[in-house]
């Protein structure tokens, strides 16, 4: 396959960066994105010039790190499937395809296609956790009686792989489905009980504090989530944080 | 902790929004319920209508209701200002390219446009209407009781046979069915009342709801002007 690749680049967090127009050829169906983007960058870097900086990790879509809008899509066409689980097939000769990084001011640019997600490691110190006794008599977490259909819609809420496509598509740049499956997660097992009310009070706290937009339900987030994250828990956070905000001393 | 404050942050903001917005569709259901007088004929319409008009105006309760009713519109239009300019914000670089129709209904992400269509109608409805009750001299009626009143009765029969006016009351009932579609079932989302069993109930109520008032006001002057 040949296809045209219109990649932002940008050399820095000052930079202002721009949309560049990059050929590209021999690339195979089977290759995952990312392999599409190494064979581009070797490519790059024999002709001298400084290849596309883009993150990535796992390259099986576990991580979370390979953050790239293409074709006006967080991780492309596809549906539930990260950037790395993106096959080219899904692609047609000749093709131009848009590459551009996630754009939300909470998600700052640190060169080319990679963004500073460190925004929602903040979200969750504020309170994505249970604080639990680990002075060597910790209980057994499966020694507490969960009820099936909780532990799965907790364990459904933990796939969320903070990748940030959701922020990326929604159109206000709102981390609510994110937020929200850390808050449900904990929030609907016992061990996330005692601080359910500090952790929604904090963590939408924080989530506004670092500049994130408010949703309107447009509900393009969850489409766009590779791992399918359900509205449920955006509903169940805006309770979680309505019961807290009317009783929390 | 000093959260539930208006419009402290990101959620409290969606908490009032919803309830304004759900306030003033009940308000359209009264709203509406009171103009199917004007589908009487109007021999009879124009004493019931006039009559009706006076107790809203006068009767204290509705009073009450009624500037619940101002402050929801400003309120509803001032937060949703506030929230565009706040998501504005959140997205200072825009993408080259963006396809948002693969992953959200354009209803749901033109909102404000919509709302911004209702709020240009709505001036121009009350101009037409509620100012000429309120602040203009119009001409009397007297009731079957014979209380004088303002007729308002005529001032809406002769805006409903007046074409242009028609027209345009009948076109902006489009947004603000397209608002609503978005908007009724929304709300309950925002109230976090998102509930597998009555999730259903939820959207159809609020698809039948969009489609069936805007259809039943615009009725109204299209049988007006029709057929009176
Ligand atoms: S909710 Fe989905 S899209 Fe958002 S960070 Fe988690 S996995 Fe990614
Ligand atoms: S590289 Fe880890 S999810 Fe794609």
């Amino acid at each position: 396959m040949k296809l045209t690749l219109k990649i932002w680049r940008q050399s820095g967090p000052e930079d202002k960066g721009a949309m560049k127009t990059y050929p590209v050829e021999g690339i195979d169906g089977d290759m995952s994105f990312l392999e599409m983007m190494d064979v581009l960058n070797e490519q790059l870097i024999e002709q001298g010039e400084e290849p596309v900086a883009f993150d990535h990790d796992c390259r099986e879509g576990i991580c979370g790190m390979c953050s790239m809008y293409i074709n006006g899509q967080a991780h492309g066409p596809k549906r539930g499937v990260t950037t790395c689980q993106l096959h080219m097939r899904s692609f047609k000769d000749g093709d131009t395809i848009y590459i551009e990084p996630w754009r939300s001011k909470a998600f700052p640019v640190v060169k080319d296609l990679v963004v500073d997600r460190s925004s929602f490691d903040r979200i969750i110190q504020s309170g994505g956790f249970v604080s639990v006794n680990t002075s060597g008599n910790t209980i057994d977490a499966n020694a507490t009686p969960i009820e099936k259909e909780n532990a799965d819609k907790a364990f459904d809420a933990a796939t969320c792989i903070g990748c940030g496509a959701c922020v990326a598509s929604c159109k206000n740049a709102s981390a609510m489905l994110f937020v929200s499956a850390k808050v449900s997660q904990l929030s609907l097992l016992p061990q996330g009980d005692p601080e359910r009310k500090s952790r929604a009070l904090n963590m939408v706290n924080q989530m506004d504090e670092e500049g994130f937009g408010n949703c309107t339900n447009t509900g393009a987030c969850s489409v766009e989530c590779p791992k399918e994250i359900s509205l449920e828990n955006i509903a169940r956070m805006n309770r979680e944080f309505l019961k807290a905000s009317v009783s929390k001393e | 902790m000093a959260n539930s404050y208006f419009l402290k942050n990101s959620l409290t903001k969606k908490y009032w929004m919803a309830a304004s917005g759900l306030f003033l569709c009940i308000f359209l259901l009264g709203h509406l319920a009171g103009n199917l007088q004007l589908l009487l004929p109007p021999e009879k319409a124009k004493d019931a209508f006039n009559a009706y008009a006076l107790f809203m105006t006068t009767f204290p309760a509705v009073k009450i209701l009624s500037y619940l009713t101002y402050f929801s519109i400003l309120f509803h239009a001032f937060d949703g200002i506030l929230l565009t300019i706040e998501n504005n914000k959140a997205r200072p670089v825009n993408y080259a390219y963006s396809k948002p129709s693969a992953n959200s209904a354009w209803t749901s992400r033109y909102m404000g446009i919509l709302g911004t269509a209702i709020l240009v109608f709505l001036v121009i409805h009350l101009w037409a209407f509620w100012a000429g009750m309120h602040f203009r001299s119009i001409p009397t009626y007297a009731l079957a009781d014979g209380t004088i009143v303002k007729d308002l009765y005529s001032e809406v029969y002769n805006a409903f046979k007046n074409l242009p006016y028609v027209i345009l009351y009948v076109v902006c009932m489009i947004p603000l069915g397209l608002h609503l579609s978005h908007g009724f079932a929304s709300a309950f989302q925002s109230w976090g009342l998102n509930h597998a069993k009555y999730n259903n109930l939820i959207s159809m109520t609020g698809i039948a709801f969009s489609v069936l008032v805007p259809l039943g006001f615009a009725a109204i002057p299209l049988v007006v002007y029709f057929m009176y």
